[in-house]
């Protein structure tokens, strides 16, 4: 019985050397993300940007150490539970982050509510995973903000005929939605909504089936990796020629991929919230930074990253350290800050974004091709939120 | 109408070059490669290399794509494979699976994740217009390669000495052994060529398929159902069974869109409770 006791005594004291005071002066973040599989380069892009972010800004906030996890969900919603619930119960993480794709999101969010850990949405692009738990917030962006901002353009710039192709998954779906119903709300038309297997490794019979239609425009979602296939077999076709504009939320001129796309992809319109060519000063200094460090050009998923390592760091400053979920959601609604992408907030309502969304058309610059932004629609909100 | 029927030959030819080779190994050598679109890959990296980073012309880098992927092929016979030639077909699938996984991670590390783009010489761009049907001029270089191919590998086949030692080795190694045919050197020779051909079929596939560090995996069942529909007794057979799944395929995504993508798998089912040997295949196994 003594022997028991002692040994039990020991080990308690062991626990206490084992893990000095440290553990009440160190934020842990929880950063899961695909870096691995066909959704790598979000992983790699958030991953490079959240770096830049401490190496900028240092590893110390409101007098404690911020130490990031990073953690390989491989864009599997049951492996993002698992790491999810891992990181929260034994490294005691205070938010979980990343989150490349929506279903990822949605795994995570019951974790979230019931161990009250703020869980910011790097990537994922879905309009509901904000709703489906109160410590959700966002600093990605909504498919629904790019597709109603690029179905208003076009009904500005007089087309009223328009084709829908998009990859047959959930942010395929939020993008035709938003779209179409945004086009028709504005007397135009929708001759033809195509949906294409996500796993789809030829365009042509769809292209030649949205070519038979005759659009004024051809709006398209793909995940990113494919847009430069597309856009490559949208001209072979000679779609381009037949004055059918080429239209879409920026993920298929994705920055990541956009100088390897070829000049095919000169011309296409798209609505985004960043394009690595955004012409600020800051959004310069990121970029040359970013290059510089990690020789590759940030995208939109780069961004999301950064500014959700900010609203982080911003929260912990307002609650000075204290890491308790509920303080930390209420410090993080209502912020406001410049981002290299421009000015954005999180919505007090809903945790989502508020962000500008530019319209950009690929350009070749200095031999290289960028998004091009030339008309601006401020402060836009989730439609997917504000319709309802 | 007519440019679906183009497209859909265009995309079956393609079909057929890069699972031709899996055809041999598996019909002739008896030999389960699931690591075949691992050549297939191995091809399309090496023509991005030559064609975007060395600036060679496009057309020169196709049989380069051929000859290195060939060499890659021979030295992993040489090295590995020729230790699982015996093996039961479980040990050959895990082996060969093993290898696509690290093909996988391999590429991944070397070239990156993202989707990689071949310059494309601009008079391969486009299309003609031929009494009114669209003819993609890439899908046209596609379908004269391929069918010269078809061509020349049926002939080697049936009617040189060459493909004569090939199916005396296959048929019954010990006994050609006997007759002193070099029958490993024949096997190697094979295996080479169908990895070439793969090689070849993922440099011309790049463009219109994509390429990416999961090329392998997410085509394998494109060439496996091209190989079962086929069977594997003959090149006519995988041919004519990639022509059927080529046009059916593009065809159904047209005309139906919804079902689009069961078009080629109901195909599959339907020939195989016609045929279960595959269109063209000898009655009975060996």
């Amino acid at each position: 019985m003594l022997r028991r006791d002692m040994m039990l005594g020991a080990a308690a004291l062991a626990a206490i050397f084992a893990s000095p005071a440290t553990a009440q002066d160190t934020v842990k973040i929880g950063l899961i993300v695909p870096m691995t599989g066909q959704q790598a380069s979000t992983g790699k892009q958030i991953d490079a940007a959240v770096k830049l972010y401490q190496q900028q800004h240092g590893t110390t906030v409101a007098g404690k150490k911020v130490e990031v996890i990073l953690k390989d969900d491989g864009a599997v919603p049951d492996n993002t539970k698992r790491i999810a619930q891992e990181l929260i119960v034994n490294d005691k993480v205070n938010f979980i982050a990343g989150f490349g794709v929506t279903p990822a999101a949605l795994a995570a969010a019951p974790l979230a509510t019931q161990a009250k850990v703020p869980l910011i949405v790097m990537a994922a692009g879905t309009s509901i995973i904000t709703e489906r738990s109160p410590y959700i917030a966002r600093t990605s962006f909504t498919l629904a903000q790019s597709s109603v901002i690029i179905a208003d353009w076009a009904l500005k710039n007089n087309i009223k005929k328009a084709v829908t192709m998009v990859s047959d998954y959930a942010p395929g779906a939020d993008a035709e939605k938003f779209f179409s119903d945004r086009i028709k709300a504005g007397g135009g038309e929708i001759v033809s909504a195509i949906r294409v297997p996500l796993a789809n490794p030829d365009f042509a019979p769809f292209l030649q089936r949205a070519a038979d239609a005759k659009p004024d425009a051809l709006f398209i979602f793909v995940p990113s990796g494919q847009g430069g296939t597309f856009v490559r077999q949208f001209t072979e076709r000679g779609l381009d020629k037949a004055g059918i504009k080429l239209i879409g939320p920026g993920d298929v001129t994705d920055d990541d991929l956009l100088p390897g796309m070829g000049d095919a992809v000169i011309g296409t319109v798209t609505a985004h919230m960043y394009s690595a060519s955004h012409p600020s000063k800051m959004n310069k200094d990121y970029v040359t930074a970013f290059e510089k460090a990690y020789n590759f050009r940030p995208n939109f998923m780069s961004v999301g990253g950064y500014d959700g390592m900010h609203l982080i760091y911003e929260a912990l400053k307002k609650t000075n350290g204290d890491t308790d979920g509920d303080k930390l959601i209420a410090a993080m609604k209502g912020m406001k800050w410049e981002s290299p992408r421009g000015p954005i907030s999180i919505d007090p309502d809903t945790r989502d974004i508020v962000q500008n969304i530019y319209i950009r058309k690929v350009e070749k610059v200095n031999g290289q091709l960028y998004n091009q932004e030339f008309a601006t629609f401020e402060a836009v909100k989730d439609p997917g939120k504000t319709a309802k | 109408m007519l440019t679906i029927l183009f497209d859909g030959i265009a995309y079956g030819m393609l079909l057929f070059v890069v699972s031709c080779g899996l055809a041999v190994t598996l019909g002739l050598m008896n030999f389960v490669n699931l690591a075949h679109g691992a050549f297939a890959m191995a091809g399309g990296y090496i023509t991005v290399i030559l064609v975007n980073r060395l600036g060679l012309p496009f057309l020169a880098s196709l049989p380069l794509a051929f000859a290195f992927t060939a060499i890659i092929g021979a030295v992993f016979e040489r090295t590995l494979y020729v230790h699982v030639y015996t093996k039961s077909h479980l040990e050959q699938v895990l082996f060969t699976i093993g290898l696509v996984f690290m093909s996988v991670a391999a590429v991944d590390y070397v070239m990156g994740s993202q989707q990689q783009f071949v310059s494309i010489p601009s008079y391969l761009q486009g299309q003609i217009n031929f009494f009114g049907v669209g003819i993609g001029r890439y899908r046209l270089l596609i379908i004269l390669v391929c069918g010269l191919l078809t061509v020349a590998l049926q002939f080697a086949l049936a009617s040189t000495r060459f493909g004569a030692r090939l199916r005396a080795a296959v048929d019954d190694a010990r006994v050609a052994r006997g007759l002193g045919i070099n029958v490993n050197a024949v096997f190697a020779i094979t295996f080479a060529v169908g990895s070439g051909l793969a090689g070849l079929g993922g440099a011309l596939g790049a463009e219109i398929l994509g390429l990416d560090p999961h090329f392998p995996l997410k085509f394998l069942i494109y060439f496996l159902i091209v190989v079962t529909v086929g069977g594997t007794s003959s090149i006519t057979g995988p041919f004519i069974a990639s022509l059927v799944l080529g046009i059916g395929d593009v065809a159904g995504k047209y005309y139906v869109p919804q079902f689009g993508s069961f078009v080629i798998y109901t195909i599959m089912i339907v020939v195989l409770i016609w045929r279960p040997q595959g269109l063209f295949s000898r009655a009975v196994a060996k």
